[in-house]
């Protein structure tokens, strides 16, 4: 049999031909590590020039709330909920390890003398790249987070279905 | 190997170099080389792979034992 030999630069043209260089990511996790990886590849992709969307929904949606935000939601239960689930990207606590904070602190002192950008610093790469940010508000909603306890340059408040058509065009999608 | 501007990202580890190196490229003219500095093994690899993407050329990689490490030298070329 014979194997016919491809470059890699014409195969990378072919898939560029055939699908958009786009990348969704949706982020439901509200951990440091996972975190960390969705800017990472949200803002390496857009380093490279591909377009990128991350659509938060549950306990990521804590990475955008403001610092120390609580919730300005109409009935006291989830108004209870927005107080008990603490935001803010500086907050997030490892997924494993984290022993009461004291992980998470090790990590992050490790991760500063190593000049490893943390998730506040990512993110702000990120939407200086130009990484939109869409916030699901059906989870805003159910959680008792309110618009004006999120931070600036969210570009969209939306749905599964925004997620979607968002999706169905790139090329990577990937769900943390 | 000669290079237009020199970016030092020394210290820094993956995506950094990468997104230092792709917001520095929007400084320089076509044709210019832009040298990235790093000692992250990682940029052997990663560079190539952005070039390819982006569609700036590889011109070449260094690499050299400093007193600190390993240290990669990747030279891009505008060329868009």
């Amino acid at each position: 049999m014979q194997m016919t030999q491809i470059e890699p630069s014409a195969t990378l043209a072919q898939l560029q031909e055939s699908k958009p260089d786009k990348v969704t990511i949706v982020l439901l996790s509200g951990d440091l590590d996972r975190a960390m990886a969705a800017f990472i590849i949200a803002t390496g992709a857009a380093a490279m020039g591909m377009q990128v969307t991350v659509f938060f929904t549950f306990w990521g949606l804590n990475t955008i709330r403001k610092q120390g935000a609580t919730s300005s939601a109409k009935d006291w239960l989830r108004r209870m909920f927005g107080m008990l689930n603490k935001g803010g990207a500086e907050n997030l606590p490892l997924s494993r390890f984290h022993f009461g904070g004291l992980g998470t602190s090790m990590m992050k002192l490790v991760m500063k003398q190593n000049r490893m950008p943390g998730v506040p610093e990512l993110m702000e790469t990120a939407l200086d790249l130009g990484v939109r940010f869409i916030a699901c508000t059906t989870t805003m909603g159910l959680m008792g987070i309110t618009k004006d306890t999120l931070i600036e340059g969210i570009d969209q408040f939306a749905g599964v279905t925004t997620y979607l058509a968002e999706a169905r065009q790139g090329s990577v999608n990937l769900f943390i | 190997m000669q290079a237009d501007v020199k970016l030092d990202t020394l210290g820094y580890f993956c995506p950094m170099p990468i997104i230092l190196t792709s917001k520095k490229i929007k400084e320089l003219t076509l044709g210019q080389v832009l040298e990235v500095v790093s000692d992250d093994e990682g940029i052997k690899k990663d560079m190539p792979a952005w070039c390819d993407t982006t569609g700036h050329q590889m011109v070449g990689m260094e690499e050299e034992q400093a007193a600190s490490g390993r240290i990669y030298k990747a030279f891009v070329k505008k060329t868009k």
